[in-house]
């Protein structure tokens, strides 16, 4: 009989000592690659471009980060061999198209040293890059997160209602969504915010899905909720209501109550959550126009951009005009990396960045860019999809849905699609805050897709 | 959950068709109307980057762009500025503004018109500098300048055009300004200088030669009414009218009497040659109301009145109106009344006489040409319509010859040259006198056709005349023409 275990436990001892190729490690290795040397191909061109000489401080800082992706990369390969290998390329190489262009706009304005936002933009990468690693280290089991559901909700209000404390608001004309960190550094809270209310949303859900889904009063064909399950729901569209109204930003409010209304669809399955959820977004909308005087010119800009009478060219509608007229410079091909007139956009290397990219790399790269977005958003689907444990695949989802959202909003309002808010674009925008919630995004991803991967099959019959 | 997601999937997968959509419409379908749009900064700085080009008349540039260290990169400068400016205009990009040939050419100038295309495509494969294309006028600059140095001191215009073609030879008005105040790239002296001609009682803003405040064109207009009377077949230059002193208008209290008060020459009656060697207003009455004012109109139409032309730079249409009554008609009879006329148009007059009644569209553009003087676009001169045949024109020209050697029109005599012509003393009221002067030379073979108009009376009230003061100048500038 001891023979008999010990023959086994020898097998599986052996069984362990076998190296199994690492699939996905290595193809991620080969993407990572492949991004970094599109990031630095973007650099030089913008240097030949616009400076006609190359820089090879630049490169060398651009050369540290790539390091640091690969860092990351080595570090999956140790602690999570089956994380999904598209996520991690993807990120790198948006972020580092991103660092390109701020790059090139800090050229056009000649802006350096510490005034210029690309510098900034390459130390928050750093520090992005380091909080992602710290994160997928620490983090071993993602469900951790499901314990401190409350918590995280409470921090991601508490966070979102930050810039509105007197001493440390930053005062800007358009929304109060900045805090000063030692009148140094200045950040977005409610970026991290919106990771938080990701996680409270998906334990949120996963402890009461089953009330939210129960039996209601019928009509129309569809079961609608009772009463006292709509309670969350209108809570969180007051609070979302509230960010619009006190804090001028429409962005993360539309971003917020758009992410639960999914999650809500996905978790309960009832299409009665998303027309509810589609009538409060209407009802507030209508309202809000009409109220809210910022929001009523927004709709303005985006219904009459072009009537002189209702917009006027040098004044509100300046920005995006000109973001439309950088898009149409650049058409099919673009002007070329440098050799675009990116910076007579107002704000072209955050809100604009993507009209930026558009009119140097065209329409082309548009696609592209847009197309890497798509598959980022569809890994963290396919992870819902596979996902064996609730909290696991509502988080994937809440988190993905974020990101395809927040380029609708983004992108659709520079092409006027939607009117424009003040989201920023993930990866590519010029900010700290939303690089470190977004490549946060990245390890969480990262962690429950190698969980998802690693879970013993169910085997059924 | 799986079916949620799926349908969730679908919903993003949408959202993202319609940022695809929203890019693709915006950067391939529309991007030629945006790139037009006027408030686009992009294109406009992008029109800096190319130098603009230039305005040659006899060969030399008249109006060029030199390089300059501003955001703006090349500077115009406008050389004889105050003699061309009627023709240049300015162009000015601090303030987006542009007149004369300078607006009317400024696709081809700034090189974004379509002629440009080809030539960009060779400029690439050479790599060249773009550039835009040079326009050569049609104008002569030794007739220019004696338009330009006769005029000195006096408040007019002249245009002078060769009848075959219908090309202008010069165009000046006085008093002129200097352009280069208007395009220098200082947006706040140059609204300054602006709104000082602006304020000038003399008005040097006016294009006096193709707009402006039109004239009525006096006694110049009888050539165009006898024209207008040969040409119904009753009349001939031997039709004899009355020749009283004093003409009653008819249906009305107002007379009118001749220049010099008394009738026209010896006799009761007297010939239309004659009314015309000697400009008397009451036969040229007489016969207006006979022939009526449709007829007139129509053949002054056929001159080209009630018209604007692009030469390329659009005139003000002259006017001779509908529904006259019988005063009002006489009253064109001798260029007076309702009838108001620019040089350009008085000029086409004499032009289309000279050209055996055939008018000419003018113009003043020759060629449109590239940076190797290569020919990217020629004009050739058409014809606008037959005013008369060639003996209607022929009578007319040989009545203006006899005024000019003979009577009325001596002051525009030159030795060995016949000149064929007619002045015009215009009344304003009691305001100084319009004078006008409109004829060609040599009048069997014309080579160039004048017309000149000074107002205020030349600075003599009441007591100049168009044959003291315009004949003058419009002989300066036919000699200037025919070398002399």
């Amino acid at each position: 009989m001891s023979t008999g275990v010990a023959a086994d436990t020898s097998v599986i001892k052996a069984l362990r000592s076998i190296r199994m190729p690492q699939t996905q490690r290595n193809r991620e290795f080969g993407l990572l690659l492949f991004a970094t040397v599109i990031s630095g191909g973007a650099l030089t061109l913008v240097q030949l471009g616009a400076l006609g000489a190359i820089d090879p401080m630049i490169l060398a800082i651009g050369g540290g980060l790539a390091a640091l992706a690969f860092a990351l990369h080595i570090v999956l390969r140790v602690v999570a061999r089956g994380a999904d290998p598209f996520v991690l390329p993807i990120a790198t190489l948006l972020t580092g198209l991103g660092i390109a262009m701020i790059y090139r706009i800090d050229i056009a304005k000649s802006y350096t040293g510490w005034t210029a936002y690309s510098t900034k933009q390459l130390a928050w990468t750093a520090i992005s890059l380091a909080g992602a690693i710290a994160t997928v280290i620490l983090l071993r089991n993602y469900r951790v997160l499901f314990r401190y559901t409350y918590i995280f909700g409470l921090t991601g209000i508490v966070l979102l209602l930050l810039p509105l404390v007197p001493g440390l608001r930053v005062d800007d004309a358009n929304a109060a969504v900045w805090v000063s960190l030692g009148g140094f550094i200045s950040f977005q809270p409610g970026e991290i915010a919106k990771l938080c209310l990701a996680i409270f949303f998906a334990g949120y859900l996963v402890r009461t899905r089953e009330s939210l889904a129960s039996v209601g009063t019928r009509f129309l064909g569809i079961t609608w909720p009772r009463m006292r399950e709509l309670g969350p729901v209108l809570v969180v569209w007051v609070i979302s209501l509230a960010i619009i109204v006190f804090q001028r930003d429409l962005g993360t409010g539309t971003l917020i109550f758009g992410m639960f209304v999914a999650m809500l669809y996905v978790a309960t399955g009832k299409t009665s959550w998303v027309l509810i959820g589609l009538g409060l977004v209407l009802a507030g909308a209508v309202v809000a126009t009409q109220v809210l005087s910022y929001v009523h010119g927004r709709f303005i800009n985006w219904l009459f951009l072009f009537d002189p009478k209702q917009v006027d060219p040098e004044g509100a509608g300046y920005q995006p005009m000109q973001g439309l007229f950088g898009l149409a410079h650049g058409g099919l091909v673009g002007t070329g990396w440098g050799q675009g007139r990116p910076a007579v956009t107002p704000l072209a290397q955050s809100d604009y960045i993507i009209t930026s990219l558009g009119e140097e790399i065209g329409l082309i790269g548009l696609f592209a860019i847009l197309c890497l977005y798509m598959v980022f958003v569809s890994r963290g689907i396919r992870i819902g999809l596979a996902g064996q444990d609730d909290f696991g695949k509502l988080l994937a989802t809440g988190l993905s849905f974020t990101i395809a959202l927040q380029v609708f909003i983004m992108v659709g309002g520079v092409t006027r699609v939607i009117p424009l808010t003040g989201l920023t674009t993930p990866f590519l925008a010029a900010g700290g805050s939303s690089l470190v919630a977004n490549w946060l995004i990245v390890a969480l991803l990262l962690r429950i897709s190698d969980a998802v991967r690693s879970q013993p099959r169910m085997v059924i019959g | 959950m799986t079916k949620e997601l799926r349908r969730l999937s679908i919903v993003m997968l949408f959202m993202f068709l319609s940022l695809f959509a929203a890019a693709s419409w915006i950067q391939v379908v529309d991007a030629d109307a945006l790139g037009q749009n006027s408030n686009n900064k992009r294109t406009r700085l992008d029109s800096y980057e190319i130098q603009r080009g230039s305005i040659i008349v006899d060969g030399v540039a008249i109006a060029s762009s030199v390089p300059t260290s501003d955001m703006y990169q090349f500077q115009r400068v406008y050389t004889d500025a105050a003699m061309w400016e009627p023709v240049t205009g300015y162009f000015n990009p601090a303030l987006q503004s542009a007149t004369g040939i300078e607006k009317a050419l400024n696709a081809d100038l700034s090189g974004t018109g379509s002629s440009a295309f080809f030539s960009e495509i060779e400029r690439i494969v050479s790599g060249q500098p773009q550039t835009g294309l040079s326009v050569e006028l049609s104008l002569n600059t030794a007739a220019q300048r004696a338009a330009y140095e006769a005029l000195q001191g006096l408040q007019g215009a002249v245009v002078a055009i060769e009848p075959k073609t219908g090309r202008i030879l010069a165009m000046v008005s006085t008093p002129g300004f200097d352009t280069n105040l208007l395009a220098t790239h200082d947006s706040d002296a140059a609204n300054a200088a602006y709104d000082q001609l602006d304020a000038d009682p003399a008005n040097p803003l006016y294009n006096r030669a193709i707009a402006g405040d039109l004239n009525p064109p006096g006694s110049t207009f009888k050539i165009l009414v006898a024209a207008a009377a040969f040409a119904t077949g009753e009349w001939t230059p031997d039709s004899t009218l009355p020749n009283p002193a004093r003409y009653q208008l008819p249906q009305s209290n107002n007379t009118v009497s001749n220049a010099w008060g008394s009738s026209c020459g010896p006799g009761d009656t007297v010939t239309i040659a004659e009314a015309i060697r000697l400009s008397c207003n009451i036969p040229m009455a007489e016969l207006a109301v006979q022939i009526g004012d449709d007829a007139i109109r129509e053949m002054a139409e056929k001159f080209g009145f009630n018209k604007s032309f692009d030469t390329p730079v659009a005139s003000t249409a002259s006017s001779y109106p509908r529904a006259l009554d019988d005063a009002q008609t006489a009253l064109t009879g001798f260029g007076q009344g309702k009838v108001t006329a620019t040089p350009l148009q008085i000029a086409m007059v004499a032009a289309g006489l000279a050209n055996d009644g055939v008018v000419m569209n003018p113009h003043m553009v020759d060629a449109v040409i590239g940076n190797d003087l290569s020919v990217v676009r020629a004009y050739e001169g058409t014809e606008f319509a037959r005013a008369t045949d060639k003996e209607v024109a022929d009578a007319v020209t040989a009545a203006m010859v006899a005024s000019v050697n003979t009577a009325a029109a001596q002051g525009a005599r030159i030795d060995g040259v016949d000149v064929a012509g007619k002045t015009g003393t215009a009344e304003n009221g009691s305001n100084p006198y319009t004078l006008w002067f409109t004829g060609f030379a040599p009048a069997d073979d014309p080579a160039v056709a004048v017309a000149v108009v000074v107002e205020n009376g030349g600075g003599k009230g009441q007591s100049g005349s168009g044959d003291t003061i315009a004949a003058p100048i419009a002989k300066k500038v036919i000699e200037a023409v025919l070398g002399r």
